[in-house]
């Protein structure tokens, strides 16, 4: 049940946050890279401030878009009281990146529409991806606010890199 | 062909896939109507050129329309959710008879879990009803090559074609390689065909006896196909799977030899038989009704199947293992926050305003469904589309309890609500039936429809009046009014009732996904907040209760729609 050559992320949250635009970047970069991904989504009537989940699997080959449960090597949640829900996905060797959420509000203040760059940032510190392909996949998947993405995103993957 | 896309490698949801594989088959005609998940296949259809997209007002006019597509010769497709296609099992039935002229796919998305549905009923079931072949894509890749497939074997076999997906599948983003265009048959001839095409019943039961003949072709043709393809590995355990149950099988099960059922209807009898021979313990494993395990058992098959509990619900990797080991299915709560109406939603005040009234409402699909929950807790019955209607007037033919009203969308009642009136007009129904008109499909994301005037491609277009069109089904009367106006609808809705009249009520204010204008945010005077709670019971998301129960406005979400401000006695709640 074990693939070990596959990387699983996690992204959760709430209605309106971002979580999916979040999903999508990691999607793309790890396309760009080269890699075989499935994302996998929970939505519908999550605009009305529903909780929002999505995963990103990528690797050689992936086949089931859900990991298997406990298997999250990155859990990336973007809503400190939907913290607990999800937890259990992540498993005993993998990382869990809610330390940083507090940094990522402190970093971008008022401008909560760019928390999801700055936590990309983070998750790309973890991530064998290069750089180029991040940005590539920022600016593919926002239509706005390229340069501003850009800043937190870097940000974020330079506070990440410090470990 | 040339084609810019070619072998480019994209990043697709199933809904995209299916509308891209659509579009390189060469579809020249699609009309849907939104319903989660099936909803962006027709809005990524509507994003090309050349070829028409559309909104139609239901899915039996979306599927008629589609077919008469075919009739008139290019390749046509329509798309709906699983209870969406309910709405059009009345041409699906009799279309399996007549036939195509080209290539006609019936794209249906079920939503195992109940994502956003009233029910979880399994479309596969469909297939051998109406008689018509059943295709099953496991993820978005196989969606984008299957649909090719679909209009040929519709056009090889003179019948619709069933296009089966999920919500996994619909929802799950792939990346994979798309190659070009392919070969698109040239226009067909208009037919005047009465036999095929006047079903009456000389016609029809030929058309009949025509249909088994061309089951029969499909059942040789589902024995041969490449969409039903097995792979041999470990011989001592073989699964018999289709859709997206195939990869949570192959992610568990990775050793294990399996039969994947890309076309389960008609079911390829003497391949599983073939397989079964190659495996020492055969196991089915499919989510939702035993739709395989039943044709297998019906062939003597000997085979493990699931227990009953597994027909409820989603499957996953984890759940295909636990069905493996005999386990019963465990009823796991739902966890997370709950779906709230929209900072500044116009349905929050009307719903406040009904629940003083303490009216009985029969309510209707869409965001104002939401209105049933507590604790706005003021809408009574929701069911399936465009029954609220109906329902009202069923109701208050027979209870003693004369207080009973209509809640449906603008949408929703173009859908079907429309009917329910002029039948409620007809039969001399009194009482009030609310159109909350928010200007938009509003639950499915934000779609057009007839009474905003703009076409699937955003196009200005004729613009459907529902005041006209509630006093040509004959109300008696009809008044439209702002719902921020809680107290006046209140009013209203209180003479309304007491009228010897049948009323319509258009309670018009568009919605916050589409009017993103806002007023300043306010805030919680807590030296003159007494924390009695009312704000709270409004139910908006920008409103909070902390631990020593102070209440406070989160100003980012406040819209300044100043509801709160209106039901405060205490003037606690004050400009930022």
């Amino acid at each position: 049940m074990k693939n070990k050559s596959i990387t699983n992320v996690l992204f959760y949250g709430v209605g309106g946050q971002g979580v999916l635009s979040a999903s999508e970047v990691c999607a793309r970069a790890a396309l760009i890279e080269g890699f075989h991904v499935k994302k996998s989504e929970v939505k519908g009537m999550a605009q009305r401030g529903g909780s929002v989940e999505s995963y990103v699997r990528f690797g050689p080959c992936v086949l089931s878009p859900l990991p298997p449960e406990g298997q999250t090597d990155i859990l990336v949640c973007l809503y400190e009281s939907e913290y607990p829900r999800l937890r259990s996905e992540l498993k005993t060797e993998g990382v869990d990146l809610f330390s940083y959420l507090d940094k990522a509000h402190r970093a971008v203040g008022e401008h909560k529409i760019f928390l999801n760059a700055y936590m990309l940032g983070v998750v790309s510190s973890y991530l064998k991806i290069k750089e180029e392909a991040w940005v590539m996949a920022l600016e593919d998947t926002f239509e706005r606010g390229h340069a501003q993405n850009k800043e937190y995103f870097l940000q974020g993957r330079q506070e990440g890199g410090r470990r | 062909m040339s084609n810019p896309m070619q072998h480019k490698i994209v990043l697709l949801s199933g809904n995209e896939a299916i509308a891209w594989g659509a579009k390189a088959a060469g579809v020249s005609f699609a009309s849907g109507y939104p319903g989660t998940p099936s909803t962006e296949i027709l809005e990524t259809l509507g994003t090309f050129d050349g070829l028409e997209a559309q909104w139609a007002v239901n899915e039996k006019v979306a599927y008629e329309a589609a077919f008469g597509a075919s009739l008139g010769g290019k390749r046509a497709l329509t798309a709906c959710k699983h209870v969406g296609l309910n709405v059009a099992m009345d041409p699906l039935m009799t279309t399996a008879y007549s036939g195509v002229n080209a290539g006609f796919v019936v794209v249906v998305a079920d939503d195992p879990g109940m994502y956003s549905s009233q029910n979880e009923q399994d479309t596969r079931r469909v297939a051998p009803y109406a008689k018509i072949p059943l295709i099953e894509p496991s993820s978005p890749s196989e969606a984008y090559r299957y649909i090719e497939e679909a209009f040929r074997i519709s056009e090889q076999f003179d019948i619709p074609v069933l296009f089966r997906i999920t919500t996994r599948i619909s929802h799950t983003k792939e990346s994979f390689e798309i190659a070009g265009s392919y070969n698109v048959p040239p226009i067909r001839p208009l037919e005047r065909n009465p036999s095929k095409y006047v079903m009456v019943p000389g016609h029809a039961r030929a058309r009949h006896v025509d249909l088994e003949k061309r089951l029969l072709g499909l059942k040789e043709y589902a024995e041969h196909t490449s969409l039903n393809h097995w792979e041999i590995k470990d011989r001592k355990i073989g699964f018999i799977t289709s859709g997206i149950s195939a990869l949570y099988v192959k992610e568990v099960y990775p050793d294990a030899s399996i039969l994947t059922l890309g076309m389960s209807f008609p079911f390829p009898v003497k391949k599983i038989k073939a397989f079964a021979k190659k495996v020492m313990k055969l196991y089915v494993i499919e989510e939702l009704e035993p739709f395989l395990e039943e044709q297998l058992k019906q062939e003597g098959i000997t085979v493990v199947c699931k227990k009953p509990s597994w027909r409820c619900g989603e499957l996953s990797p984890d759940a295909v293992k636990r069905i493996v080991e005999r386990k019963e299915r465990e009823d796991k709560p739902k966890k997370g926050r709950r779906p709230l109406l929209c900072p500044g939603c116009p349905h929050r005040p009307a719903f406040y305003a009904l629940k003083k009234t303490r009216f009985f409402v029969a309510g209707d699909i869409g965001c104002y469904t939401l209105g049933a929950l507590e604790p706005l807790a003021s809408l009574h019955t929701q069911l399936c589309m465009g029954a609220s209607v109906p329902f009202f007037e069923g109701i208050s033919k027979t209870t003693l309890d004369k207080k009973i009203v209509a809640v449906i969308g603008d949408s929703t009642f173009i859908h079907t609500g429309l009917s329910g009136l002029i039948s409620a007009a007809y039969n001399n129904t009194k009482g009030v039936v609310v159109i909350m008109d928010n200007a938009i499909t509003a639950m499915t994301g934000a779609q057009e429809n007839p009474a905003t005037g703009v076409t699937l491609q955003g196009i200005r277009t004729k613009k459907l009046s529902l005041e006209n069109i509630c006093k040509a089904a004959n109300a008696d009367q009809v008044d439209v009014i702002d719902p921020y106006d809680f107290l006046a609808f209140e009013k209203l809705l209180k003479t309304r009732i007491e009228e010897d009249k049948l009323s319509v009520i258009i309670a018009r204010h568009p919605c916050k996904i589409i009017d993103r204008s806002r007023k300043p945010a306010l805030k919680i005077d807590t030296a003159a907040c007494k924390k009695c709670g009312l704000c709270m019971k409004l139910d908006c998301p920008a409103i909070s209760e902390d631990k020593d129960g102070n209440l406070h406005i989160d100003e980012q979400m406040c819209v300044g729609c100043e509801l709160c401000q209106k039901v405060c006695n205490l003037n606690a709640v004050v400009p930022v």
